[in-house]
């Protein structure tokens, strides 16, 4: 049993891993602000929500695995609002 | 594994260090520092110091990025004017030298640390029974070393009473900063409605939690005062006015508590600041509510800076 | 070569590097940015002297930690103090230059001190 949850925590932390990066290489590839914005906010909120998953059977506890996804839940509702206050002012600047 | 890890850590956070001084915009070179700290709080982990983390992550990286960035914000007319003053050659290799010289200081210190390392953890544990807390930093913040404590609070309100006196004549006692506006339907607004309750539920439980575990008055005091900047920064509400009564007794709320009970430990006790240790949790925690009070306003009103509108009278 | 070794080379270059730019930038902006470098490379050092204080049940020795994290409040208060003086500078005068012979620029609001 420890053996298959230390190999799921593995897996899904590696998958996290594997889209942080994607979300890196839009950020570097993409042309404009609007396009690395989706590329950063989509692929990392699923990265960090990937790397909590992975993270939940080593928590201690419930109250443990709760704060994990409290955090998730946290810094997905900080991100998608400051892309949104990004993306408004970079549109700004192009249509300017 | 090894060192691998440590390595790679040390790797990131000296290139955004670099890159804070070689960045040629300001905005940029506030961003990598803003970074940069966030980085140095997971090398504060790797050096198993979880309470000295927060702080960074706090203080270091979220609240002096805020205050460098609102900076570089105002100060962006100024940016060609500086492109003139680039130093010339030789000052750079003085500053070369001095820096390289500092650097090789620092490290032949690091490598000829004595070996059995001196450590006061042993006295520390020692004494724990003094106010059976358990998380040590908190003991020392509170229990041993609470004069520090106590003298940092007044030091925070100096430099508050200095960043006031900044103000014009005729603009004393008013709103500190720019009257912020922001879309009441917008992103902004709704963030700022949504996040400050659990925000004040999270930094009331850092302090709560912080005398057994990792936490304590001043990380939890700076969430507070970072739900307050949130508020206040989408429009929700406005800077009160630095004359309010109110406002000064939150400002001393804090270090008043703190020398009363210092007080009567040298009336009741053997010395200043002395807990009978049937009491010292409670008394810490009597110290520590409104310390976190007075370390969220102050820190709100030191970002907020000097006052800048009239009071409405 | 433990953590700690590696950590406190870290803290002395980054003490270096703050030191280079407090010096060579000529934007006070910059120069208080590099002064929190240079602050944050000396608490580092504490922190490995901390780290290597590991004793009796801790992985740390706690003192050095509480004097970094007073360290740092009052580090924050100290830039908010400086960026405070250096925006009434730009306000006073226009320009944000410490040149001694700097001229105060023509649209400087000059508000009654």
């Amino acid at each position: 049993m420890r053996l298959v949850l230390d190999l799921f925590t593995i897996v899904t932390v590696s998958a996290g891993v594997f889209f942080f990066l994607a979300g890196t290489v839009g950020l570097l590839r993409f042309p404009d602000a609007l396009t690395r914005l989706h590329a950063l906010t989509k692929a990392d909120n699923l990265g960090l929500g990937l790397v909590v998953v992975g993270l939940l059977p080593r928590a201690d506890g419930v109250l443990g695995a709760l704060k994990l996804i409290s955090i998730w839940l946290l810094v997905l509702l900080a991100s998608a609002t400051v892309s949104q206050l990004i993306a408004r002012v970079a549109r700004r600047n192009v249509s300017a | 594994m090894g060192l691998g890890f440590e390595i790679g850590l040390v790797v990131l956070v000296l290139g955004l260090a670099t890159w804070t001084i070689v960045a040629r915009e300001t905005f940029a070179a506030v961003v990598g520092f803003a970074t940069y700290g966030l980085l140095l709080a997971l090398v504060w982990v790797r050096l198993s110091a979880p309470d000295v983390a927060l702080t960074e992550a706090a203080i270091g990286g979220g609240l002096t990025g805020t205050l460098l960035l609102g900076a570089a914000a105002r100060l962006r007319a100024t940016e060609a004017a500086a492109a003139a003053e680039r130093p010339g050659a030789q000052l750079r290799l003085v500053a070369a030298v001095l820096s390289a010289t500092v650097t090789a200081g620092l490290a032949a210190a690091v490598l000829f640390l004595p070996d059995p390392a001196p450590t006061l953890a042993p006295a520390a544990a020692a004494n724990a029974a003094a106010t059976t807390l358990g998380n040590p930093v908190t003991n020392v913040l509170m229990a041993f070393r609470a004069m520090d404590t106590l003298l940092e609070k007044v030091v925070l309100l100096l430099a508050l009473v200095g960043v006031w006196s900044l103000a014009p004549d005729r603009l004393w006692g008013g709103h500190p900063g720019p009257r912020h506006e922001a879309d009441p339907q917008g992103a902004f607004a709704f963030l700022a409605r949504l996040l400050p309750p659990p925000g004040i539920v999270i930094g009331i439980y850092i302090l709560w939690v912080s005398a057994d575990h990792p936490g304590g008055a001043f990380q939890s005091g700076t969430i507070l005062a970072a739900m307050w900047m949130l508020v206040m920064m989408a429009g929700l509400a406005d800077t009160p006015p630095v004359s309010r009564r109110l406002l000064r007794l939150a400002l001393i709320a804090g270090p008043l508590v703190f020398l009363l009970v210092g007080l009567g430990g040298l009336w009741l006790g053997d010395a200043f600041l002395a807990y009978p240790v049937a009491y010292a949790k409670a008394l810490i925690l009597a110290i520590e509510f409104p310390m976190i009070l007075t370390i969220a306003v102050t820190l709100g009103l030191l970002l907020a800076g000097p006052p800048e509108r009239e009071r409405e009278r | 070569m433990s953590t700690a070794t590696v950590f406190g080379l870290c803290a002395a270059v980054a003490a270096g590097l703050g030191t280079y730019g407090l010096i060579t930038n000529p934007q006070p902006l910059r120069k208080i940015l590099a002064f929190n470098l240079l602050g944050s490379g000396v608490f580092l050092f504490f922190g490995v002297v901390a780290r290597r204080g590991a004793a009796a049940g801790f992985g740390g020795d706690p003192v050095p930690q509480a004097l970094v994290i007073t360290g740092m409040v009052v580090a924050f208060s100290a830039t908010a103090l400086a960026v405070a003086l250096l925006l009434r500078l730009f306000q006073a005068t226009g320009s944000a230059t410490l040149r001694p012979d700097a001229p105060a620029s023509a649209d400087s609001n000059r508000t009654d001190a």
